[in-house]
């Protein structure tokens, strides 16, 4: 049962004031403000951060965790991890960062106050080498065992190595032509320790995966004198669920799961060390290959989070093209999103032909605005980049009004009542409301479990508060939930797309002049949007130079992962499937 | 009754094969030429959405970006380029290469590229090198059919890279047309400058 | 014409003295070529514009190709299409080694080719073609629908270039299926781990040297 609502819920009880001052006041010795110039938050003692954890969270209200992200700081001589939460009434972050020195780096683990934190924590193990202490499972996770070295740190470097920041030298006046393969001994993107010989070395494998696993007790036996044995399988990286390379490790008694661990890491492109060499304006092309499904979305999550930092303002006739490129996008993922969960099921391709029948229309539009069907790169700071051709608006309104509320419609008729899907996911993956919050899911999963929580209506960006829209929320958090959230979302998109369409003003599309060397100044600033997966935030800090000091990416997909395990205990392995579908990842975002 | 829900689904599958024939029948035998094309694949389509590629090819719209090619002037057959370097330098993932061409006698540049190479391999479409060229020297090109049967084939040099101006126009009918008004307009305050100076 | 097929070894008796003949190579390039199945092997973001191939504007299965299959053992056509990153590498050639021959292998987009634009990243393989035989190559970030067809085209016409007296899989002879590289420090090519082995003994021997 999805039921629509207005705005969020208010969580009362809470304390009114500046959460800041409250904090000082409670723990006067473990809280001091941030003091590089221009950054956001509070630094508290390594020491009494799970206690202030508890505090954030119990006392003040901040019950969910965005994003952990960990920081190298090679010239101050400290790693920092910053921690962004939020009040599910709305509002803005509460920004708290922790600091260990970089010789022997070691934190407090905050999973057992927010288990929404395990990913991240393992990924600022596996890229910066930062030990968090009472982690349950503090494994490499985008990498493999045995890789040498952590790579985000600013004094590793890669085996094509060429320079500090981008544009390098080696392309202009004097750039003769040179293939990158040329530039290590192997000829390949490889590098060894020196004293790695392969004479008498064998590979480590999963050896370490597989004994976590095969340790766990599972209860002998299926209380009639049968005994059972406990198998581990793989449904490995390539796989008939079109999701992508992911691979997840379950381990069964019979027919039912007992434990499932995914492993993640087989599309990991380094999108955040490229980032950290490329120019400002160089990685908004590199953000259309994060969700790539989703391009546009993922621009406007860039482009918002620089904006904050650069205090740009947008013109309004760009403001509402990026609002329409928006609801379109989510439309078409959306489609996908159903397509695909309905290919897991076994209805194998109708709905997904049905669904990708539309989503070729609008990547007519998207095309026709600007030049690529998927990787768009259409936004720039400050507006977008070209301006709608005169095709556009009224193909859009045809879409709009006749043919896409036809289609939705269709699909409800089809699929909603289909007595297969009802029997396969009423009460399948349920996902309850505290679990949903604990573990920092995020986009229709969330709501789908029955919380209002939407960051088009927390915390407004572009102009979205102009526009009249409702939340759909769910009841029992299961796969029909999550289907028929996004159902009403799509109903919802097109709810927007009329009002944009409509209200769309004419006049400039970028504020201020063209330019290709964007200086952003100093500070720090994380940035979010809602993605049609989930909330994807950019947490950028510039030293005010062309290239980020810092780029990371909040990817609604790799945490939603978290509650998988929880959600596939106790069901088939048929139903694993089914409820990947529905969580719906993308594995260019999972694995950046 | 129990199954409506399946019999319901399989009545709009139904529905859908039917309405290729209605459709079929609407467009009377004239079905597969390229006059209906654009009503085919457009939002009022209710019948077979296929385009027969290589048979018949779906038109790419005039900001389609694929891989980027120079511009000579048709007139006088030199490159426009002047090798300033800049859709080098904002070049994501740095895939074009310049070498500037150095005067023999007095050692000094020149505004002409020597060397120009782009490997296709790692060009991502993005655009950028076309958008910032203040010489409207580079852009991009609306050809696909590029694969090939070797890698190296997919480095494009300078000859491979020069194409008219006259193929310019024909595949950007409304930039080449913006642009030789901007062109026109510098000419002519130019002239009236020169003209204010001399009287 | 007619001669030529009449003196062909190749053709039977009871066939020898018709007016008009197609050659075995014809009738068998044309089978092979008109149902290729490609395996379901989807990396990347190339792998959307390969379903949308698929799908139903540009339909694969006017080519036969719809019916990708899952399992390597019963396709043989792959199509690579996405970034290959080190720790995908060992899962791609164990695949390739389950195809059984005749299989082909297209490059889809910049990334299978020489690693794209996230060539410098250190989880990146520069192409495919460092580890597996490449027949066509597709660029293009990601290459449209129509781009992939023209790639299937240019396969067609390689195939249709081929004959049973010269086709590998006929010859004598076991081929060596291609080493599963390892992960190690780094990626492992066993090809090239006497290089590697030299290497380390050479920096061994430096570094005695200094210490000397």
């Amino acid at each position: 049962m999805v039921r629509l609502v207005k705005s969020l819920e208010p969580s009362p009880g809470f304390p009114e004031g500046d959460p800041i001052a409250l904090l000082q006041e409670r723990f006067p010795d473990a809280i001091s403000p941030a003091d590089k110039g221009n950054h956001t938050g509070v630094i508290v003692e390594s020491d009494r951060l799970p206690e202030v954890a508890l505090y954030i969270r119990d006392q003040l209200g901040y019950q969910y965790l965005s994003s952990v992200t960990g920081v190298d700081y090679l010239d101050d001589g400290y790693f920092e991890v910053v921690y962004h939460a939020y009040r599910l009434s709305g509002g803005g972050p509460l920004t708290f960062k922790a600091r260990t020195p970089r010789e022997d780096p070691v934190l407090p683990s905050l999973v057992a106050v927010w288990p929404g934190a395990d990913f991240q924590e393992r990924e600022i193990w596996d890229l910066y080498g930062v030990r968090f202490t009472g982690h349950p499972n503090l494994k490499r996770i985008l990498l493999w065992e045995g890789f040498a070295g952590h790579p985000m740190r600013k004094d590793w470097k890669e085996p094509y190595y060429e320079e500090e920041h981008k544009p390098f030298k080696s392309r202009w006046p004097q750039g003769h032509f040179a293939m990158a393969e040329e530039r290590t001994p192997w000829g390949r993107n490889v590098q060894y320790p020196p004293d790695f010989t392969p004479e008498g070395w064998t590979p480590e494998g999963d050896a370490a995966l597989y004994e976590g696993l095969l340790e766990l007790e599972t209860g002998h036996g299926n209380g009639k004198g049968l005994r059972t044995d406990r198998v581990v399988v793989n449904m490995g990286p390539q796989h008939p669920s079109t999701h992508g390379v992911f691979r997840m490790v379950v381990t069964l008694n019979g027919e039912t799961i007992v434990d499932l661990e995914p492993v993640m890491g087989y599309l990991h492109r380094n999108h955040e060390k490229i980032g950290e060499r490329n120019t400002w304006l160089g990685n908004m092309p590199f953000t259309d290959r994060l969700d790539y499904i989703c391009s546009m979305h993922n621009n406007f999550g860039y482009a918002v989070a620089v904006e904050k930092l650069m205090g740009v303002e947008v013109p309004e006739r760009a403001e509402y093209i990026r609002v329409i490129m928006a609801e379109l996008t989510r439309i078409v993922n959306h489609f996908i999103a159903i397509g695909f969960l309905f290919n897991d099921l076994g209805a194998f391709f109708t709905p997904a032909l049905y669904g990708l029948e539309e989503r070729e229309l609008i990547l007519d539009l998207f095309e026709m605005a600007s030049g690529s069907r998927m990787m768009c790169n259409y936004f720039r700071f400050g507006g977008v980049a070209r301006d709608l051709p005169e095709e556009f608006l009224p193909l859009a309104r045809e879409l709009v009004e006749n043919r896409l509320p036809r289609v939705i419609d269709e699909f409800e008729t089809y699929l909603t009542g289909n007595e297969i899907f009802l029997a396969r996911s009423v009460g399948v993956g349920v996902l309850p409301k505290e679990m949903a919050i604990a573990y920092s899911t995020a986009g229709p999963v969330l709501r789908a479990s029955g919380v209002a929580y939407d960051v088009r209506k927390a915390e407004p960006y572009g102009i979205y508060d102009r526009f009249d829209f409702e939340i759909p929320i769910g009841t029992n958090g299961d796969i029909f939930d999550r289907y028929k959230v996004r159902i009403e979302e799509m109903r919802q998109s097109l709810h927007i797309l009329k009002q944009a369409l409509d209200q769309i003003p004419d006049g400039p599309i970028q504020a201020g002049k063209k330019a290709y060397q964007v200086r952003v100044p100093a500070g720090d600033a994380y940035g979010r949007v809602e993605n049609p997966k989930g909330e994807l935030g950019f947490y950028l800090v510039s030293t005010g130079g062309p290239n980020p000091y810092r780029y990371h990416i909040r990817a609604p997909s790799f945490i939603n992962l978290t509650s998988l395990g929880e959600m596939s205990k106790g069901h088939k392995v048929a139903d694993i499937v089914a409820i990947l579908g529905s969580i719906d990842i993308v594995l260019g975002e999972v694995d950046r | 009754m129990y199954g409506s829900g399946i019999l319901k689904g399989l009545g709009v599958t139904l529905k859908h094969f039917v309405e290729t024939y209605i459709e079929d029948i609407r467009y009377l035998g004239k079905r597969y030429t390229p006059e209906t094309l654009p009503q085919r694949q457009g939002p009022k389509e209710r019948g077979i959405f296929t385009v027969q590629y290589p048979f018949e090819k779906l038109p790419v719209p005039e900001n389609f970006r694929y891989i980027p090619f120079l511009v000579y002037d048709d007139e006088t057959g030199k490159e426009r380029c002047t090798s300033c370097g800049i859709c080098a330098k904002v070049c994501p993932p740095q895939c074009i290469w310049i070498v500037r061409t150095k005067d023999p006698k007095t050692g000094r540049p020149r505004p002409e590229p020597a060397e120009f190479y782009i490997d296709a391999s790692i060009c991502m479409s993005c655009g950028y090198c076309a958008e910032f060229c203040p010489f409207d020297a580079i852009k991009m090109d609306h050809d696909y059919e590029l694969s090939a049967y070797h890698r190296d084939e997919l480095v494009f040099d300078l000859k491979k890279l020069l194409k008219p101006a006259s193929y310019h126009a024909q595949i950007h009918p409304t930039d080449w047309k913006r642009e030789e008004e901007a062109r026109a307009a510098k000419a002519a305050k130019k002239a009236a400058a020169r003209k204010a100076r001399k009287g | 014409m007619s001669e030529e097929f009449q003196n062909d070894p190749r053709v039977p008796p009871e066939l020898r003295h018709s007016v008009f003949i197609t050659t075995l190579d014809k009738i068998y390039n044309w089978g092979r070529k008109r149902s290729m199945w490609p395996i379901m092997f989807g990396l990347a973001c190339c792998a959307i514009e390969m379903i949308a191939t698929a799908a139903s504007r540009f339909d694969m299965a006017r080519f036969g190709m719809e019916l990708m299959r899952p399992s390597p053992r019963q396709a043989d056509l792959m199509i690579v299409s996405g970034t290959v990153t080190k720790k995908m590498v060992p899962q791609i050639v164990r695949l390739y080694n389950q195809m059984p021959e005749p299989k082909y292998v297209i490059a889809m987009g910049s990334c299978a080719t020489s690693g794209g634009p996230f060539k410098e990243g250190y989880n990146v393989v520069s192409g495919i073609d460092k580890f597996l035989p490449v027949d066509v190559y597709i660029p293009g970030c990601p290459p449209t629908p129509q781009a992939l067809i023209h790639g299937f085209v240019k396969l067609h016409e390689m195939i249709e270039g081929q004959t049973i007296r010269d086709v590998p899989w006929y010859k004598e002879g076991v081929v060596d299926a291609i080493p599963v590289p390892a992960l190690g420090p780094d990626l492992l090519d066993w090809r090239q781990a006497q290089e590697i082995a030299a290497r380390a003994r050479q920096i061994a021997e430096e570094a005695q040297e200094e210490e000397a």
